[in-house]
């Protein structure tokens, strides 16, 4: 294998975080909210892919970001303005250089008209600002990237000179420090690097390199230290923090730390100079409170005096071309250090686990609680007194277990920000094809769900986003002519709602054409021509499998997948979806998930002697009927009156072949029923034991899929008791099934 | 038995009794062998499928072997075992009466399964072992399971 591949792996990882950040940047830009922050960290964003992607030679990507950063770095001087259109530019090249990576990562090919044409559009974005810059892949700033992929680089040439100019006209009471790590520090396996990380999350700029000690190569001892550095930092950092960044060196790496407030009023104790053994170098910069490098002796690369003085002459106006490795506009500088550091702080508390681990973890989490039911059925079985150290021990038990089982879920919980993120690029895409203005409206991005399911959310909202641009929306003229403004909006959001997540896609559409959608229904022999139907049922029509609406079968939707298929991929995950639709105002389909596929709430009951588990999503209501609410229907059906409704009476046994005949509805506890398309009943059962959680295992792992039957689980006693799949049992084709097959004897 | 024990084709099976046959099974298949604990029966499932155990948090099916090698459903009495094994991916249960030994042989020892016209035999027998006068059925378990799974498990 590649020994590179772990850490190309690690870089498309981050590229897929930049990415993210990148379009969210340009989002908020786009809709006006966007600061000098947000362009720094676009700026940001396509500068670590670029600084990552050289590393690795990925070249085509390296240009391509290039370019891009070009652009970026113009409107972050202020070179280009930040207006609607260059932002809508640069969004459709971050979908370019999503390409690249993808491409990068083997997985596509770039299209190389596009990405061409997007580049020539970058550059004419510039050509106003500034030249092109010089060639991609240059290290100048790539020491700013330490929270991106990109490691930090002291670059010995430019960056100190570049730097200098911006910091020292704005920041006038900073901390001066500089440091000279021995070879005792190195030889201890610690990194200068490390501590000029941990001095930037701290705001620290300006950092620079005192090289002046270095030897020719050919007298170059590889052992030894030569280096030196010195940076500033805001004056606002608490001295002890800075203190604290050189507590793991200790004596091994000599600090010099000095405030300039009172380096002005000359207070600079000349003893802490003296333990430098830097001292002449830095006593001259520590004279100038301007200059931030020590005049460097003759060995040194770059002549910081005259660079010095060139920038200043730039400085008060912003000069884009002289400035591609400049990090901050000036303004933003301490608030932007700020951020950072905070950034950093999440950073350093996140860890990336591989999720077989945690899946494992959450099996195993699994097992204890069914242990510890069973472990808890046996001590009542004992029946040992309540007060009983045992019994104590095995509530507190019971507690600890349950929270265990919280937080291991909760490791898999993430937000849906994911999937959203990915659908802003799809919107542009679908709207250009249909030739359709959408804004796309998120909400809710934050809303946490179990991994699994948002992984299994990204397909039925990708086609419910192309159902609502390609036949909700109408053309731009349409929308005009109907005194709407011509760009339409599609709201895309994600909520909690009582243990469910909530995934809302909206549009402000033409509606759904209720009379058209009944004419293809009965055209097709969906419904019958006669049949009378509320306006929920006919928008509900298009979830049926084989309808679709659009006249032509279009590229975005059709194509024979159809809604029914949506309908199907969030029934698996234990969902439902709803549409509900005003004529001229648009719809809104609804579709509600539940948080994790690992655990359920049900309904203990038992039927024939069995005990099985009923999912509480589906009950709408238990209630033990009165005989005479009990009415037969034919030969062997039954309905039950529900305040004025009847609905059928399923005895749950006989469904599941357990008895032949059903007991008398009323001597037992009914289920009141939903399915996910709506329909209702009542299930029969013998009695309710109780309302539990309980952890899903697969049926299918071992043996395969049973009819009826959704899961299987382990009780408090041990033993399996099966999860009723309730759509399944009310579905009425599985009930004709039932009354034409013998039933089939179990046990 | 020593002398034979060096060889590559020595391997071991471990054998039952179902009414007056007998049967082995290639003991590589074989996880662990249980007692039997009470199954929760599945609906809508053949007979020869007893139902679903917990075994140590999986959910795991119990085969009746003797349903299923179609000589009669198998009475249950607490010395019933399970075979636990290991087909396709899967782990099975297969509920017999006891096991009896553990045989060391050779391939070499297999004869071909006659043919008795009969689809079961055909099906589960992969050949006959004679050993001491005895005749013992080498029984493959890629068909253990109802019929739609069978080429997923094979």
């Amino acid at each position: 294998m590649d020994p590179m591949e772990p850490f190309k792996a690690t870089f498309f990882q981050e590229c897929e975080e930049q990415m993210a950040e990148l379009e969210a940047g340009l989002l908020a830009l786009e809709s006006g909210e966007g600061d000098g922050e947000t362009i720094n960290a676009v700026f940001r964003a396509v500068h670590s892919v670029k600084g990552g992607a050289g590393a690795f030679g990925f070249d085509s990507l390296v240009k391509f970001a290039h370019v891009f950063e070009t652009a970026l770095d113009a409107m972050r001087s202020g070179a280009l303005e930040v207006e609607p259109e260059a932002v809508k530019i640069m969004l459709r090249a971050s979908d370019v250089l999503a390409d690249h990576v993808l491409e990068a990562k083997g997985q596509g090919q770039v299209d190389c008209a596009r990405a061409q044409a997007m580049a020539e559009e970058l550059a004419g974005l510039t050509s106003g600002g500034g030249e092109p810059l010089e060639e991609p892949g240059d290290g100048s700033v790539e020491g700013e990237d330490s929270f991106g992929f990109t490691p930090l680089m002291v670059d010995l040439d430019e960056a100190p000179a570049a730097r200098a100019p911006q910091a020292d006209v704005e920041e006038p009471g900073g901390w001066r420090l500089s440091f000279a790590p021995t070879e005792a520090m190195y030889a201890k396996g610690n990194d200068a690097l490390l501590l000029l990380r941990e001095l930037e999350r701290l705001g620290a700029h300006d950092i620079s390199l005192e090289s002046s000690a270095l030897p020719e190569f050919d007298f170059l001892n590889p052992e030894a230290s030569y280096c030196k550095w010195s940076a500033r930092l805001p004056g606002d950092v608490p001295e002890a923090d800075i203190r604290d960044v050189f507590d793991f060196v200790g004596d091994d790496c000599p600090l010099a730390l000095i405030h300039e407030n009172e380096l002005i009023k000359g207070a600079a104790p000349p003893s802490l100079v003296a333990d430098l053994g830097l001292a002449p170098a830095l006593a001259s910069a520590l004279d100038d409170p301007f200059a931030t490098t020590p005049a460097p002796p003759p060995a040194a690369p770059v002549d910081v005096a005259a660079l010095l003085s060139a920038a200043r002459a730039e400085a008060p106006q912003p000069a884009p071309k002289a400035r591609p490795a400049v990090k901050d506009a000036p303004a933003g500088e301490e608030l932007h250090a700020g951020k950072e550091a905070g950034k950093a702080a999440a950073v350093a508390a996140t860890i990336r686990v591989d999720l077989d681990r945690v899946d494992r973890l959450i099996d195993l989490v699994g097992e204890l609680v069914i242990n510890q039911a069973m472990l808890a059925q046996r001590v009542s079985e004992a029946n040992l007194a309540r007060s009983s150290t045992v019994a104590i021990g095995l509530d507190e038990l019971e507690q600890l277990t349950r929270e265990i089982q919280d937080s291991v879920m909760a490791i898999r919980a993430q937000p849906v920000k994911s999937v959203f993120q990915r659908m802003p690029r799809l919107v542009r895409e679908i709207a250009s094809a249909t030739r359709k203005e959408v804004r796309l409206v998120t909400e809710g991005e934050n809303t946490e769900v179990d991994k699994t399911v948002i992984e299994r959310l990204s397909d039925p909202i990708t086609h419910m986003l192309r159902n609502a641009i390609d036949h909700g929306l109408e053309s731009p003229e349409e929308r005009v002519a109907a005194g709407k403004p011509a760009e339409g909006v599609v709201r895309l959001a994600a909520l909690h709602r009582s243990g469910r997540i909530v995934i809302e896609v909206s549009d402000d559409g033409r509606g759904i054409n209720r009379p058209r959608v009944r004419d293809i229904a009965v055209s097709k022999g969906l419904i019958a021509a006669d049949a009378s139907l509320t306006d929920e049922e006919v928008d509900n029509l298009i979830f049926l499998p084989g309808f679709s609406t659009a006249q032509t079968i279009s590229d975005i939707s059709g194509r024979g997948v159809g809604m029914d298929v949506v309908k199907r991929s969030i029934q698996a995950l234990g969902g439902r979806i709803s549409i509900s639709s005003q004529p001229g105002k648009g719809s809104t389909f609804t579709m509600s998930l539940p948080l994790t596929l690992a655990v359920l709430d049900g309904m203990v009951v038992t039927a024939a002697e069995h005990t099985l588990v009923a999912p509480l999503t589906a009950i709408v209501e238990t209630l033990r009927p009165k005989p005479n609410d009990v009415r037969r229907l034919g030969p062997r059906g039954a309905v039950l009156a529900v305040r004025g409704a009847h609905v059928p009476l399923i005895d749950v046994g006989v469904a599941l072949g357990w008895r032949p005949n059903p007991v008398d509805p009323a001597a037992g506890v009914t289920l009141l029923v939903e399915s996910e398309v709506g329909g209702r009943a009542a299930l029969v059962v013998d009695a309710i034991q109780g309302q539990r959680q309980v952890v899903i295992k697969s049926l299918e792992a071992n043996y395969q899929r049973v009819e009826a039957i959704a899961a299987a689980t382990i009780l408090g006693d041990g033993r399996v008791a099966l999860i009723l799949d309730v759509d399944a049992v009310i579905d009425s084709r599985f009930l004709e099934k039932l009354e034409s097959q013998p039933l089939a004897q179990a046990s | 038995m020593d002398a034979v024990d060096n060889s590559h084709d020595q391997f071991e099976l471990i054998s039952f009794k179902i009414e007056d046959q007998e049967f082995c099974l290639d003991i590589m298949a074989v996880r662990e062998i249980r007692g039997w604990t009470h199954a929760t029966p599945l609906p809508h499932s053949p007979p020869y499928v007893r139902g679903v155990i917990n075994l140590r948090g999986a959910v795991l099916p119990i085969i009746d072997l003797k349903a299923r090698l179609g000589l009669g459903a198998a009475e249950t009495n607490p010395r019933s075992v399970i075979i636990v094994v290991h087909v396709g991916g899967r782990l099975i249960g297969l509920l017999v009466d006891a096991v009896s030994e553990i045989l060391a042989t050779t391939k070499e020892t297999i004869q071909p399964t006659p043919n008795v016209s009969c689809e079961t035999v055909n099906k589960f027998v992969r050949g006959i072992i004679a050993l001491e006068g005895r005749m013992i059925s080498w029984i493959g378990l890629d068909y253990i399971l109802p019929e739609q799974q069978a080429a997923e498990a094979a």
